[in-house]
């Protein structure tokens, strides 16, 4: 019987996934789980920052690994799509995750949960829940330079510096465009207090995910003529926003992007139709002069094993994704330095390693990322460590910087991180760290 | 051999009656679920539970609660994912909002919730059928994603719109390992599975499938329309609200209306119908197919892969996965369209001449 022998073959591979995996990484390799996203609507901005993510893993074995420790890693393809990436979580972290980044607000928020159960570190560069900078409340999540807040807040002192000053903005009109899921919804709390304080006006125009039917948004947009629009979107939407903004003839010039909308994937198909547009960097831009990238394509594509094209090395989303597993993996270093060099490190060491990170300049140079990014130094009650990002612009070809570096407003931005992370804490019951516990 | 009811003979209308009147059918039901709740905790990995069998077990009951209204009812609906996020916020609120709410009766509160809003959308059943009812709880669907994304109400006013429930517990034992939430889901679906059974077996569920052979015919002979309609939708409703707070509770902990999107609306009327419409075990066939098959696929590719050497990127095996699938589903909708229930049937009925088929 045909059939019978089906049933049979689908049962025995049922059963061989059934059966405790026990394939656990080598003792002397640090695994690190790579979720990644190839596929799907998001896949054009997903598949440079895992290139990036991963030859950074590979340069960093090629330079001699962690004091010794080699890097493993796996990739499991996770679509933007929050169930999946819970899946791909559960399962590579059976194989001794050091860390885990997502690169998925959804999933971030979901992972959250989880985190602390597994003792798993949870890395968000530059996106997730922007409370969780508290690391009083949000023990295990760092989302390490830079959050939403830091994002919107240096976006707005962007403009308040265009129009020369903060007085200047009122009575202006803004219009946030966002893709309307928890990481579109994030800006609001931080854009509104600023609203409130320089009395401008806030619009709120959501976008159903995954964006590409924009029109009604943009008729909105032609009727109100805010001032400025800021475009918090991500993958196919940004394009399209783009394009809508062409279309109703709103100027680009006035358009900033949130770092998830300011990349050459969001704008080369529309190349000189997205000239002036603007977006905000945490920190990086297209970075084609650094070292790193140098040492990139010398120690990993010049042998053959570079992951993504050659000549997207250094792109922004790329940088992105060497920072975001750079930033993880100095977390293992600092934990190697406490616990022990050349050792294999687990997640609570780890993410001790994460909380006392210094990233001097110098540390920062020897790693090939001088001028890309500033130093960072985290402590138990900061999980974010620096709240810098500087501005860029699409010329038509390339991005290039407009602005001087800009930093986050503390007297705006600590007083809602605590009390969001307050009303996380009330919610879920937890009471905050003690000083005693940060030693640990 | 093993497998035919050769002198069993039924002398009471009890015995008559039972749900498995077959001797061995009732022992392998009890074997099952022997291994289920004393061997497969401890034998099954961690990662199964989370990854495989945790969200099996909730989207058969998802399915299960389908299969009541499209299989046994004939009312399409594409509204599931609907009524499984009303489910999910409704325990959600009343989880977070009242205090002391034992989490068992916030679930079931929630698939209450689901039953009204289930049974509103029902309504225009009574007038419009077939492909034009889908497109009437399309209107579900796309109200409830607009209702939890905008009104803040819903999601306690959270900033992010983002709902989460932590440390869940059960007459004070915790819900937060694998096996306390497998055996905690599994308890949900045997209930409700029995509790389905018996519906479909009895006056009611007779109801439902007249209605959906012919609703005239059934009209004629004395069933009333309304009633047998709104049912179906209310029960199925019902199971369909508790799996979507089983989901956003257990499975995903933290969650936004995109985890119920028309997506998952669609991949349960797949599970229902690749799994046998008007089946109750082809709800679990369906889940088992659509849940385990992509993952499975997605772990075994790579695998043999290795195998012969070739490391394949995980963008090709996504696709792959992708194409395999969606050739299996229209594969077996070829050899068996009512289902692989059917083909389980086929295979019981085969087994029972075997080894003399005449």
């Amino acid at each position: 019987m045909k059939f019978r022998n089906l049933t049979l073959a689908t049962a025995a591979l049922c059963a061989a996934t059934l059966v405790p995996a026990g394939a656990f990484a080598q003792a002397k390799e640090q695994f690190v789980p790579v979720l990644s996203y190839r596929t799907g609507p998001y896949a054009p901005n997903g598949v440079p920052w895992a290139n990036g993510f991963v030859d950074y893993l590979k340069l960093t074995n090629a330079r001699g690994g962690i004091n010794g420790v080699k890097i493993s890693y796996e990739e499991c393809e996770t679509g933007y799509d929050t169930g999946k990436s819970v899946e791909c979580y559960e399962r590579l972290k059976g194989k001794g995750a050091s860390f885990v980044q997502p690169l998925s607000t959804g999933a971030t928020f979901a992972i959250t949960e989880k985190a602390p159960i597994d003792k798993i570190p949870l890395i968000s560069i530059g996106y997730g829940r922007s409370e969780s900078q508290d690391g009083g409340v949000f023990k295990w999540n760092f989302p390490i330079a830079g959050t939403y807040w830091v994002a919107s807040d240096a976006i707005l002192q962007a403009i308040a510096k265009k129009e020369g000053g903060w007085d200047k903005l009122k009575g202006k009109k803004f219009a946030l465009v966002y893709h309307d899921s928890p990481f579109g919804k994030e800006p609001i709390p931080q854009l509104q207090e600023r609203a409130k304080l320089h009395g401008f006006e806030l619009q709120l125009l959501p976008v159903t995910a995954p964006g590409v039917e924009q029109k009604s948004t943009w008729l909105q947009v032609r009727q109100s003529r805010p001032d400025y629009v800021v475009l918090w979107g991500w993958g196919v939407m940004n394009s399209t926003a783009i394009k809508e903004a062409q279309a109703t003839g709103y100027p680009r010039e006035k358009m900033y992007g949130v770092w998830w909308a300011g990349a050459e994937p969001d704008v080369k198909d529309v190349a000189d139709g997205a000239k002036g547009y603007n977006a905000v960097t945490m920190q990086h831009g297209a970075e084609p002069q650094s070292r790193l990238v140098k040492d990139v394509l010398a120690m990993v594509h010049d042998k053959g094993q570079g992951t993504g094209p050659k000549e997207e090395v250094g792109q922004v989303l790329y940088m992105r994704g060497a920072m975001s597993a750079m930033l993880g993996l100095e977390g293992v270093r600092a934990a190697q330095e406490r616990f022990g060099k050349g050792k294999v490190m687990t997640g609570e060491q780890i993410r001790w390693g994460l909380e006392n990170l210094n990233l001097t300049q110098a540390k920062l140079d020897a790693l090939g990322f001088a001028g890309v990014m500033r130093p960072i130094s985290t402590s138990c009650m900061d999980h974010m460590g620096s709240a810098w990002a500087r501005i860029h612009t699409w010329d038509g070809k390339a991005w290039k910087f407009s602005s001087d570096w800009l930093q986050a407003d503390e007297q705006i931005i600590k007083p809602l991180v605590k009390a969001q992370a307050e009303k996380y804490a009330a919610e879920k019951k937890l009471t905050r760290r003690t000083p005693e516990d940060c030693q640990s | 051999m093993l497998y035919r009811e050769n002198g069993q003979f039924k002398t009471s209308y009890r015995a008559d009656a039972q749900i498995f009147p077959i001797a061995q059918d009732r022992l392998a039901i009890g074997a099952l679920l022997v291994f289920a709740y004393a061997i497969a905790p401890f034998v099954v990995s961690e990662y199964a539970f989370r990854a495989i069998v945790i969200p099996f077990l909730i989207l058969s009951l998802a399915a299960l609660g389908l299969n009541i209204l499209v299989g046994y009812c004939g009312q399409i609906s594409l509204g599931t994912g609907a009524f499984m996020a009303v489910g999910a916020y409704a325990a959600y609120n009343f989880q977070a909002r009242i205090e002391g709410m034992p989490l068992i009766a916030s679930l079931l509160l929630g698939g209450v919730c689901a039953t009204a809003v289930g049974v509103l959308f029902g309504i225009p059943s009574l007038r419009i059928k077939g492909l034009y009812l889908a497109v009437a709880t399309l209107a579900a669907q796309f109200f409830t994603d607009w209702a939890f994304l905008r009104i803040k109400w819903f999601t306690l006013d959270s900033a992010s719109g983002a709902a989460s429930v932590a440390g869940l517990q059960v007459f004070g034992l915790p819900i937060e390992s694998p096996v306390s939430k497998y055996l905690f889901c599994l308890s949900f679906l045997t209930v409700f599975a029995l509790l389905a059974k018996n519906l479909v077996r009895g006056a009611i569920g007779r109801e439902w499938m007249a209605m959906r052979d012919m609703d005239v015919a059934a009209s004629v002979i004395g069933i009333r329309p309304v009633y047998a309609k709104l049912t179906a939708f209310a029960v199925s409703s019902f199971i369909v609200g508790v799996a979507g707070a089983l989901w956003a509770f257990v499975y995903l902990g933290s969650w936004e209306p995109a985890a119920f999107s028309i997506e998952r609306s669609f991949q349960l009327l797949f599970m229902v119908i690749i799994g046998g419409l008007g089946s109750i075990m082809g709800s679990f066939f369906g889940a088992a197919f659509i849940v385990v098959l992509p993952i499975v696929l997605d772990q075994v590719l790579p695998a043999l892969g290795r195998a012969v050497g070739v490391t394949l990127d995980t963008a090709f095996v996504s696709h792959v996965v992708f194409m395999v699938y969606g050739a299996l589903i229209v594969f077996f909708l070829i050899v068996e369209p009512h289902g692989l229930a059917r083909l389980w049937s086929t295979a019981k009925e085969k087994l029972r001449l075997w080894p003399f088929p005449h």
